[in-house]
């Protein structure tokens, strides 16, 4: 029945679609508007609606970590433990991926953590007279995070070991026939870092609030009285993106955690 | 054959990258279970590993998605 359902809303979709203007387009929310048009040296700098949820993003994250260890005390109150747990969750993690040594990049980690979470979370709320905007579902924002983590760990691992840190290539333990190989293989799965890591972000981000638009479609389509089907699975699937965005922020530092190590520890290999 | 249809068919196949993704999150929650229950008090300190291990593997079905977004609106 609810297949039923599914194929009948579809269909009114589609009559909608073809009859009027205002056709539904999952797509469509991914629009960047520029509120502030700005040219600088030819290049487009405006201030789109991309910049405003990034804004928002640094200044909600900022502003929770200043006023919840305002008069911080040995006994936390409820927002103090609230931004301890944070970061001693960041922590662990960066300790348990990179070791000690890698503690001294924690605030960077913690940067990205807090920057991709809170964006990834503000994604989920439409906001009265903007709509709903998600910047991490753009992949030219997540590739120039991923770009960032990537140049930063391969400098840091030159600056640590210098040529020595060409050794992650070419792991030890290898027999010697296989060696050429698995360097050619580690070379090219090391430059795809950058991209799986920003492909992973932004499809997660993408596919979830199409997904979420399809769904919507099919409450209007249905109308009052089979809209409340899809309207249930809606609740359910916003406790779903909500994890999601969660998960990929994790996975998005866990990730850079792990180059890091890798960076760090490379000539120990 | 016409453009349009190779390349709906072309969006239409990457959309088998979803087996490879079902398989993934399947084993990997599977032998979760399999482990934690063999072992229940070590299961809480692999929860992490299993979100990371789920979202890897959840990710590569979604690379098949961009295939396919990339073939219907980029060619």
């Amino acid at each position: 029945m609810i297949g039923w359902l599914f194929i009948s809303a579809a269909h009114a979709a589609g009559v909608e679609e073809g009859g009027a203007h205002h056709a539904f387009n999952p797509m469509h929310q991914f629009i960047i508007h520029r509120y502030v048009p700005l040219k600088i040296f030819g290049y487009d700098a405006s201030f789109t609606n991309s910049s405003l949820w990034m804004v928002m993003a640094t200044t909600a994250v900022t502003a929770f970590l200043i006023f919840s260890m305002q008069r911080a005390s040995p006994i936390p109150h409820r927002m103090q433990s609230l931004s301890e747990v944070t970061y001693e969750f960041v922590a662990n993690m960066v300790r348990q991926n990179a070791g000690s040594a890698g503690m001294r990049y924690f605030p960077v980690i913690f940067t990205i953590f807090m920057f991709v979470l809170s964006l990834n979370l503000l994604g989920m709320i439409p906001l009265p007279g903007l709509g709903q905007f998600t910047v991490t579902s753009h992949i030219i924002i997540t590739f120039a995070l991923a770009l960032f983590v990537f140049l930063g760990v391969t400098l840091i691992g030159f600056f640590k070991h210098g040529f020595r840190f060409l050794k992650l290539f070419v792991p030890s333990g290898v027999p010697i026939w296989l060696l050429p190989l698995i360097t050619v293989i580690e070379i090219i799965s090391y430059f795809t870092r950058p991209v799986s890591l920003s492909v992973r972000l932004f499809a997660n981000m993408m596919a979830g609030h199409t997904m979420l638009a399809v769904f919507a479609s099919f409450v209007i389509g249905l109308g009052i009285l089979g809209g409340w089907v899809p309207f249930l699975f809606m609740v359910l699937l916003m406790g779903l993106e909500i994890l999601i965005a969660f998960l990929q922020a994790y996975v998005f530092a866990v990730l850079s955690c792990i180059y890091l190590n890798d960076a760090l520890h490379a000539a120990e290999h | 054959m016409d453009p349009t249809a190779a390349k709906l068919i072309g969006a239409g196949l990457a959309c088998s990258a979803l087996i490879g993704a079902g398989i993934g999150i399947g084993s990997i929650f599977g032998n979760f279970l399999q482990g934690a229950l063999r072992n229940p008090s070590a299961a809480p300190g692999q929860f992490p590993n299993l979100l990371l291990g789920f979202a890897l593997a959840e990710a590569t079905g979604l690379f098949g998605l961009v295939i396919a977004l990339i073939l219907l609106f980029v060619f």
